[in-house]
């Protein structure tokens, strides 16, 4: 056997000339996209790598090389490294509740009953309707007097009075206190990306055959062990994914901590984006920043291999 | 006594949805409550915060639309995002086609790769695209915003869109070819009209997604005229001691709910992009 049939030697002619012409086509129909791609996510990116190398600021944005210390003086930084670990709590802490309300809440809407289409709209709109609106709501339900989660305990006693559970001030100051205001964030993180995690084991749980359940129920399996043996490993995949893609979502999110609290009360919610912003965009120190924003990277890049893993797991299936 | 766990089950599966449309939905019930309530009814802090104890009023809505530049907000929102629209389509249909159908063997690794620069954060890239933005004097300009939307929408777009090619039989466009159309003739004639829900879906996601980008629009404008829905309310009606709550309530509900019942129609899809390939 030698090469196959090239262009132009006779029956596979006509046929290898459409594919050469087919093949040129696809890459003229597939230039401007990639082209933007290259442009305007790969050139930045490269540039991002650059300005944490350098010295770079607003006032003065050429690239003079100063190696590794932007990194170094980052990690010196006690607000970077409080940035860096809130990254990490607000992320899984907020996936992992993220992940047990979504399957609950998954196995539910499974179910049929009356109204459904209103109760998936209400259930969706935390990610249907704009963020930074959905957490300005928040922020007015945080609010130091007028919060209405604090009405409710001082009219339940458990605010407000000598006696009271919580204490005998009128508020919580959600948004003020440290350990409040970090559970605050992690409530709208919550919030936030419980529908996209539901809808995704949804698609996920209905995909399990029917018999297999059936089967297993005739077999005399009971529903602990049929959870255990059948449902839990049929989706895991796909709760996977769920789990990656609420990780990308939350811990590279700026708007919830930008929206409720800046970062405060002195630092103590900000985040690695939130820093970022405030570092490279409000002080105007473009290295500083871009050096702060990269140390997301080694997550996301993780967190695509996995999902890259994910794919072609499921293609060999 | 089945009727009764019957019952007992029926009750706890509308509790618990209760619950989550609770938590779901409520802080847009707080934002329809603030909305309607005079301000001397919404600052007290003895009443009760969860009704009209008062009689509801327009004044907030009136002061949005006649004092703020809420509706310059909402032009300049539709304005990116039907560019927008535009771009992402006119880059994203073909090379999803071509992706889809005519690539084979690189075109699902390209592809995925493809997708995967949607995981690049704008946290990272925020900071040197402005520096772009500044080089080609484009900061406080919608251009900024519409030129750099479609780095988020044209990744998964054609992803989704490669998807929704590939459920089109290869035999449609063979015949079309047959009956005498070119390749591009039977691509633009035959296939695309075919793909039109995924092409609608792709509408609606690079709208959605303009509208509900924050981050750029906040570093690149800030000019009070120029801004978008999504930073206009947060940092305009914020600003100073003075929170204009009514007012601010009425503009997060205005803009978030017919975005919102759109979106729910198509959310289904929007996962589909996440989960292709793990489900099957």
């Amino acid at each position: 056997m030698t090469s196959p049939a090239r262009p132009g030697s006779s029956p596979g002619a006509s046929r290898g000339g459409i594919f050469d012409r087919q093949e040129t086509l696809a890459k003229l129909l597939i230039a401007p996209a990639v082209l933007y791609i290259v442009a305007m996510i790969g050139a930045p990116f490269v540039l991002a790598i650059l300005y944490s190398l350098s010295d770079a600021t607003t006032g003065e944005p050429s690239i003079h090389l100063v190696g590794l210390r932007n990194f170094g003086a980052a990690l010196a930084d006690p607000v970077f490294r409080l940035a860096l670990r809130n990254t990490f709590l607000f992320t899984l802490l907020s996936q992992s509740i993220v992940i047990v309300l979504s399957r609950i809440l998954a196995n539910a809407l499974l179910k049929p009953f009356r109204g459904k289409w209103l109760v998936r709209f209400l259930i969706m709109l935390p990610w249907t309707a704009p963020i930074s609106l959905g957490t300005i709501g928040w922020l007015w339900m945080y609010d130091s007097i007028f919060s209405p989660i604090d009405w409710v305990l001082r009219y339940l006693g458990m605010l407000g009075t000598a006696t009271a559970l919580l204490g005998p001030q009128t508020n919580l100051y959600w948004l003020g206190v440290p350990g409040l205001a970090i559970a605050s964030v992690i409530i709208v993180n919550v919030w936030r990306i419980l529908p996209l995690a539901t809808v995704i084991q949804l698609g996920g749980l209905s995909s399990i055959p029917k018999d297999l359940i059936e089967a297993a129920e005739v077999d005399g399996a009971s529903p602990w062990r049929r959870t255990l043996m059948i449902t839990i490993p049929l989706t895991l995949p796909i709760v996977s994914i769920a789990f990656l893609f609420g990780i990308v979502f939350t811990f590279t999110d700026l708007i919830v901590v930008y929206v409720l609290t800046r970062g405060g009360p002195v630092h103590m919610t900000q985040e690695l984006s939130s820093w970022t912003f405030f570092k490279g965009i409000e002080a105007g120190d473009l290295a500083q920043g871009a050096a702060i924003s990269l140390f997301m990277f080694p997550v996301l890049a993780l967190v695509a291999i996995f999902i890259l893993r994910m794919a072609r797991r499921t293609e060999v299936v | 006594m089945p009727n009764i766990g019957k019952l007992a089950r029926r009750g706890g599966l509308y509790t618990l949805l209760g619950g989550f449309a609770f938590f779901g939905a409520f802080p847009f019930y707080w934002m329809v409550i603030a909305t309607f309530k005079q301000d001397h009814d919404l600052f007290s802090p003895l009443n009760n915060p969860f009704l009209f104890n008062e009689p509801p009023t327009l004044d907030h809505l009136r002061l949005l639309f006649t004092e703020t530049h809420f509706t310059g907000y909402l032009t300049n929102t539709l304005i990116v995002g039907f560019a927008v629209v535009v771009i992402t389509l006119a880059t994203a249909v073909p090379a999803a086609y071509a992706l889809a159908r005519w690539a084979r063997g690189w075109g699902e690794t390209m592809g995925i790769g493809i997708f995967l620069t949607y995981l690049v954060p704008p946290t990272i890239l925020f900071i040197p695209l402005s520096r772009f933005a500044s080089f080609f004097r484009l900061q406080e300009s919608l251009w900024s915003l519409i030129l750099v939307y479609p780095t988020f929408t044209i990744p998964f777009c054609t992803w989704l869109l490669m998807g929704f090619f590939k459920t089109i039989p290869k035999d449609i466009e063979e015949q079309a070819m047959i009956d005498g159309l070119s390749r591009f003739g039977a691509m633009t004639k035959v296939v695309f009209p075919l793909a039109i829900s995924g092409i609608l879906t792709v509408v609606v996601f690079s709208f959605t997604l303009s509208m509900h980008e924050f981050i750029y629009a906040l570093t690149f404008i800030s000019v009070s005229a120029k801004k978008t829905v999504s930073i206009g309310v947060p940092t305009e009606l914020v600003r100073g001691d003075v929170f204009q709550w009514g007012p601010l309530m009425a503009g997060a509900l205005i803009a978030s709910l017919p975005v919102a019942v759109v979106y729910t129609f198509f959310l289904d899809r929007f996962v589909a992009g996440f989960t292709m390939g793990a489900v099957k």
